[in-house]
């Protein structure tokens, strides 16, 4: 009998647990590390209970999971992990690694802040640091696309124009503590989807290769260039992906952006993940009062959908960039990217970026609409909003 | 285009000729010994290091069988996973799985993936060619750097006689994990090594194989001596070759007909010179001191 597609509540944690062990994947090697164990704890306990047929490899450290996926995938099979924060910082070096191998392993990322001073809580400038690994990195808002986000994610990272690994930001606690309704596809419908994973290149004795070569300058350029190639075709991919999930599964879950209320507004929210729940629900009420207030997410930050970004915000009169992550001694990243797209367009509206919800502060209502306030005022460029002037010495 | 192919092997080699290694490399010859003695049907991940930088100069490679490298520290890792997706796709069978690097590779950088890499089991065949440093940067300490050669992060000097600290037990360490087999072997020694290579390959599970590896550049010998110089290490009773099953020793190669002083290792290295200055006899003691021990410890010779 075929199972039904249902919808059930479910932990944002178990969701993507859910979403991986539809996916199929083969190998899974994962270290513990909070807020992302509850993801990795239900993939172990599938396997334990034969729910899902993979090998899973505790290893002993963030550096080897993904050194461990990096050697599955390199054997041609489909491997996933997990991590956030400090585990994710010792990834890097192998995150880099993958990328250059050109291997199509899904990473999750449960968004926590980085050390010091130490916090479990959430923010992105975790995920953030691997801004040029050469990732494809979306962002999920909510539980549900998270979910989605992962099915998508296999498919793009196994496309041939593609051949990358894809990262997958969700705000620790926020999203992967919290229960949601969720729609979950059944098996049959995600193996229509997403077929099973036939590399063309892979370690076999079949037909012997050699995988990581040193090169020499007349080579490496070319490889780096290839890698970006991979990365501007992603930007196709991704809206294929996510037409193609529609059709499968009924409902729009992808692309490169999404705006809310954005087409005639002259004051733009832009922000990654959960935090454009909050903006949408302060837009409508604004817009309720008469302000015409929009929102736009950016779900893809890696490739950077800059000629999308400058069309969907060139209307507007005012932007506001609400972020939870800071370039030390320059500008929050995101703001900082958007304003390199605007760079030799017309018209430009005006932008404010603000820094907000470190460390797993929360951005309440007032925080926005004080941001809203101080860039109607005048222009802000890495504005801190919240701080509590008590803890702060002036040097 | 580039075109992906497979050569016919170069007079049987699974380690074909052309690669950069240096004159005399003790390396390239232990890891052609290690694959001629496997066959073709292996999978092999290698850390960064000299053997992956000679050996895989795009558009060249000297690898007949499936390779890849992709870090440093991480080769057993990365052979955790390969080994892993083996069994998961039911192809357990095509392969024997190798991680394999230097000494820095596995006992310094990389001693926590392989330490988790055995713990956890793998089938891996875990081979480290011991050149006693840092070779491929330029002859730094690691922690298999012999008690007092010269390096350029640990020289000789008016204050010092180079290396303060003698080699880390590897080979026991990872016996100590439970791995099944562990064995330290010569390439100055090819039948031992070809023997135990094989052995290895027939256990299943972690199996670790340590082999001594001459570096005439970072070593300061001649690039003819590479085998002597190999064969004295074994015959002073500083490099001991032994085999441990399930944590207990089962074999050693004795020393015949009777154990080299030191000195005849020693003078034929520069990293060793300062140790033959006026005022340095102590130092030969020591090192006389660590062959006994050894001699002792793992029965190498009963006269």
């Amino acid at each position: 009998m075929a199972q039904e597609t249902k919808t059930v509540v479910l932990e944002g944690s178990r969701a993507v647990a859910e979403a991986v062990r539809l996916c199929r994947p083969d190998v899974i090697a994962a270290y513990p590390i909070t807020p992302q164990t509850h993801i990795v704890e239900n993939l172990s306990q599938m396997v334990a209970d034969g729910l899902l047929k993979a090998e899973n490899i505790r290893v002993e450290s963030e550096h080897s999971a993904a050194s461990a996926v990096l050697g599955a995938s390199a054997t041609g099979a489909r491997a996933y992990t997990a991590t956030t924060s400090q585990g994710f910082l010792l990834m890097i070096e192998v995150l880099y690694n993958m990328a250059g191998l050109r291997l199509p392993v899904v990473l999750t990322v449960a968004n926590r802040g980085i050390s010091a001073p130490l916090t479990i809580h959430n923010d992105i400038q975790d995920s953030l640091v691997a801004r040029d690994t050469g990732f494809v990195q979306l962002y999920a808002e909510d539980n549900q696309e998270a979910l989605d986000m992962h099915i998508q994610a296999f498919k793009i990272a196994e496309d041939y124009r593609v051949s990358l690994p894809v990262l997958i930001g969700m705000d620790g606690f926020i999203l992967t503590h919290s229960f949601e309704p969720v729609v979950l596809p059944t098996q049959d419908e995600v193996d229509a989807f997403l077929p099973s994973y036939k590399p063309i290149f892979y370690l076999t004795t079949k037909a012997p290769l050699t995988m990581g070569t040193k090169t020499d300058p007349e080579f490496y350029t070319e490889a780096r260039y290839m890698l970006h190639k991979a990365q501007q075709n992603a930007k196709r991919v991704i809206v294929e992906v996510a037409r193609d999930f529609k059709d499968k599964f009924g409902r729009f879950s992808g692309d490169l952006l999404e705006t809310y209320n954005a087409e005639d507004a002259d004051i733009i929210f832009v922000s990654i993940g959960s935090l454009v729940s909050s903006l949408r629900a302060i837009a409508k009420e604004l817009r309720e009062k008469g302000e015409k207030v929009g929102v736009l997410k950016v779900r893809t930050f890696r490739p950077f959908p800059q000629k999308e970004i400058v069309e969907a915000l060139s209307r507007a009169k005012l932007v506001i960039v609400m972020e939870k992550d800071a370039s030390l001694g320059s500008t929050g990243v995101l703001a900082q990217e958007i304003r390199a797209a605007f760079y030799g367009n017309s018209p430009v509206p005006r932008l404010s970026g603000f820094v907000v919800g470190l460390g797993g502060r929360d951005v309440t209502r007032e925080t926005v609409l004080k941001a809203l306030q101080l860039a109607k005022e005048s222009d802000h460029d890495c504005t801190f909003l919240d701080l509590n002037p008590e803890l702060l010495e002036e040097v | 285009m580039f075109q992906i192919g497979i050569s016919q092997p170069y007079n049987n080699n699974l380690f074909a000729p052309g690669h950069t290694a240096c004159a005399g490399c003790g390396q390239s010859l232990a890891a052609r010994l290690v694959l001629n003695a496997l066959g073709p049907n292996v999978i092999v991940a290698t850390a960064t290091g000299c053997l992956e930088v000679f050996s895989s100069n795009f558009p060249q490679s000297s690898w007949e069988v499936p390779w890849i490298h992709s870090l440093f520290e991480n080769a057993s890792a990365v052979a955790s996973g390969i080994e892993a997706a083996l069994k998961v796709l039911g192809r357990e069978d095509e392969a024997i799985v190798i991680a394999q690097g230097g000494d820095g590779g596995f006992a310094d950088i990389g001693f926590g993936a392989l330490s988790g890499a055995v713990e956890r089991g793998h089938n891996i065949l875990f081979i480290v060619y011991d050149n006693e440093a840092y070779m491929n940067t330029g002859v730094q300490r690691s922690g298999l750097t012999p008690f007092d050669a010269s390096t350029t992060t640990s020289p000789a000097g008016k204050c010092s006689y180079g290396n303060p600290t003698d080699k880390k037990p590897l080979a026991q360490i990872v016996a100590a994990h439970g791995a099944p087999y562990a064995a330290v072997t010569s390439v100055g020694y090819y039948r031992d090594l070809e023997k135990k290579v094989q052995k290895a390959a027939s256990i299943k599970g972690p199996k670790f194989l340590q082999i001594h590896v001459p570096c005439p550049l970072g070593w300061g010998h001649d690039t003819s001596l590479t085998i002597k110089v190999a064969r004295l290490a074994v015959q002073t009773g500083l490099y001991p070759l032994f085999e441990m099953e399930n944590g207990e020793i089962t074999s050693v190669v004795k020393i015949v007909p009777k154990p080299r002083p030191v000195e005849e290792y020693l003078k034929l290295q520069r990293r060793f010179r300062h140790l033959f200055r006026p005022g340095a006899e102590g130092e030969l003691k020591k090192i006389q001191d660590i062959a006994n021990e050894n001699i002792r410890k793992f029965k190498l010779y009963e006269g």
